[in-house]
């Protein structure tokens, strides 16, 4: 029965092209509108976790309290026994440890005297460990305006904004003015091999990446870091699962009477972004929502009018002996039929337009520049994401709401009177 | 006799307190003038070793220091090893730094000169102030009080001239040895900023002078403080001027 249905849709183009465009067009905006909106949030998500707050974070409770002004004398100690315990009792967020830090870049000239001079906000971040997934997640290979990744501790890269701004070239040195661990004045020397551009905003035009093993000599904080950041294996931030880490982990090693004692913080914990975290779940949820249900309409509707527009078809097939039942059992799968087929060409077009922003994006740039002061670290260019449920999500509506709208009007088939029907057919 | 003998007795048994009366009659600026005297001299070299209480655990800087007037200072650190080698040279209103590790003379200037020398409770500021308070505060005496008993003037200076990181401060002056044995450092506003101390104080060289120094920063919360020992001090030795050169930095 469903050859000979798939035959008569396809035969007949007025019952196949019209509803299956009507039913792939609605379903490809949904999944791309869906795929846009989860990449730009978890887009901005990882943006944030990536500089700064990592789907969760470890440091010392002292820290916690002062962490606006990077105190590095209130550092985790003993940083890789911490990353190796964690990793081992939670296998699900890969861990890393991290130096935030600040002070004065110093450029010399041909005699060793300050040529340049300017304020620099600084990373030490966990390059070269075996297994580091920090040049993956700061997408640094496509960040890179010129040069190369650092190879050594000793080698840094800055913002391209910062580099221009200091009037350096690649290879130049410069000697970092900072304070160690212990608040004593430090200098130590980079070398500069290559500039990104991080299209996070106001960010950029300060900042400096280096591996933490140059931050810590420059620092003097032999296995120590500022934090321990924790992502997502999927890097994906799941708010619920951050927050039951953070109870867990708090519970078990956090102790309130000891300063130094380490602390977790998810990243809704951090400058705000808990706020951030529900108003965008919720906006999500009622943007998908109400887009889903508009679509679910104009599909009902959509299989409604086809219902009515095969009216005088319906009339014959009951005349020339067909049950009330069998026409409409036939009609509802034939709606499954075109909504199954419109869902397939939908999912596919909506999964490549949501591919193709995934990789090329929106670049809202020229904007975002005008918001120097935002105090949210925020990408500058937008991202789609295809996600996992974006090839199931299209059915609902495609074949769903099809199905629907046509049993709907089937209901009319059952309100014929049989003795009427020749006199239809006549007129 | 037994009136030659009662009128000595009757000396020494007044003569603390005539001594303190002599001194009522001192002005808060001969005061100051004294206290000046007292700590600053021709030229001073001395080795001394700073410990820093930070928040987790104690650190010694040592180092050697050549002082020519309130203009020149030159500061070579000896340990720990990270510090070592380390210099510093002061001329004039100019701090100059210089890092073995890096090779380089950095300048000190702007907002770093408020920050602290070494991790120390003492800023750069700090350091480069060395005029005399004669020249820099007007004093008054707000009164008198008794310390570890030993009676103490206490002084309240304000500044006449504008720019100094401590407008005010108050000063519990010990009145033999004419020196500032607690002093309280203050903000334009009256906030308290930092807090020192001396003690150890033994007579160098025809002036008294405390051998050990305690600054506290009121700002950092929980700060324990600096110690800075004297371990050795020499006064009005023959300094020669290429010490203090920025080419001797990189030397």
């Amino acid at each position: 029965m469903i050859k000979f249905l798939t035959k008569g849709i396809l035969r007949d183009r007025s019952r196949s092209l019209f509803p299956v465009l009507v039913v792939m067009l609605a379903v490809a905006m949904i999944i791309f509108f869906q795929g846009f909106m989860n990449g730009t949030l978890n887009g901005m998500f990882l943006d944030s976790a990536v500089v700064s707050t990592g789907h969760v974070k470890i440091m010392t409770r002292a820290y916690k309290e002062e962490s606006q002004l990077l105190p590095n004398d209130l550092a985790l100690l003993e940083t890789k026994q911490l990353v190796d315990k964690v990793s081992q009792d939670y296998p699900n967020h890969f861990w890393t440890p991290r130096i935030t830090f600040g002070g004065l870049l110093d450029v010399p000239d041909e005699n060793g005297e300050t040529k340049a001079q300017g304020p620099v906000f600084a990373l030490g971040i966990d390059f070269f460990s075996s297994g580091s997934r920090q040049i993956e997640i700061w997408k640094l290979e496509r960040r890179l305006v010129d040069g190369r990744l650092p190879e050594n501790g000793s080698e840094a890269l800055l913002s391209a904004s910062l580099a221009r701004k200091l009037g350096l070239s690649l290879g130049e040195t410069v000697t970092l003015i900072g304070s160690t661990m212990y608040n004593a004045f430090t200098t130590y020397n980079f070398t500069v091999v290559g500039t990104f551009k991080l299209n996070l905003g106001p960010l950029d035009r300060q900042m400096m990446l280096v591996d933490i093993s140059g931050a810590r000599l420059a620092l003097d904080m032999e296995n120590a870091a500022s934090e321990v950041l924790g992502y997502a294996n999927s890097l994906f931030y799941d708010d619920t699962v951050a927050v039951a880490l953070r109870q867990q982990y708090n519970m078990i090693n956090s102790d309130t009477t000891d300063i130094f004692s380490p602390i977790m913080m998810a990243l809704r914990d951090s400058n705000q972004m808990g706020v951030m975290v529900d108003w965008m779940n919720a906006a999500s949820g009622i943007i998908i929502g109400v887009f889903l249900v508009i679509s679910m309409i104009v599909l009902w509707n959509m299989g409604l009018m086809n219902g009515l527009r095969r009216y005088g078809e319906i009339g014959m097939r009951l005349a020339i002996g067909e049950s009330k039942g069998q026409v409409y059992r036939s009609m509802i799968v034939e709606s499954v039929i075109i909504g199954f087929i419109g869902t397939v060409f939908g999912t596919a077009l909506g999964l490549g337009l949501t591919y193709y922003m995934q990789e090329v994006g929106l670049d809202y740039s020229a904007a975002m520049e005008s918001l120097g002061s935002s105090e949210f670290i925020f990408s500058n260019v937008f991202y789609a994401q295809v996600t996992p449920e974006l090839y199931y999500i299209g059915f609902m509506p495609g074949v769903l709401a099809t199905v629907l709208g046509t049993m709907l009007a089937g209901r009319a088939i059952y309100k014929r009177e049989m003795a009427q029907l020749f006199k239809e057919l006549e007129t | 006799m037994i009136k030659k003998t009662v009128y000595i007795i009757i000396l020494f048994c007044f003569l603390p307190s005539t001594t303190f009366g002599q001194l009522e009659q001192l002005t808060a600026e001969q005061l100051i003038k004294a206290m000046d005297d007292n700590l600053n001299a021709k030229t001073r070299i001395m080795t001394s070793k700073m410990i820093v209480h930070g928040r987790r655990s104690s650190r010694t800087i040592e180092s050697r220091n050549w002082v020519k007037g309130i203009n020149q200072a030159y500061t070579e650190y000896l340990a720990p090893p990270r510090e070592a080698g380390t210099k510093m040279l002061k001329s004039g209103d100019k701090l100059w730094t210089y890092s073995p590790q890096t090779d380089r003379v950095i300048q000190i200037s702007g907002h770093m000169l408020r920050q602290s020398v070494m991790g120390s409770d003492m800023s750069y500021n700090d350091m480069l102030e060395d005029r005399p308070l004669t020249d820099l505060y007007e004093a008054t005496i707000e009164g008198s009080e008794t310390i570890n008993n030993r009676q103490h003037w206490i002084l309240f200076l304000e500044a006449r001239v504008t720019g100094l990181s401590y407008p005010k401060r108050r000063a519990w002056v010990d009145s033999k040895y004419l020196l500032p044995i607690k002093e309280e450092l203050y903000a334009k506003s009256g906030k308290l900023l930092k807090s020192t101390s001396m003690d150890g104080i033994r007579k160098v060289q025809d002036r008294w002078f405390p051998t050990r120094f305690v600054f506290k920063d009121e700002l950092k919360r929980n700060s324990k403080g600096t110690e800075w020992i004297i371990d050795d001090i020499a006064f009005d030795s023959n300094i020669p001027d290429s010490r203090f050169s920025k080419a001797r930095l990189r030397k």
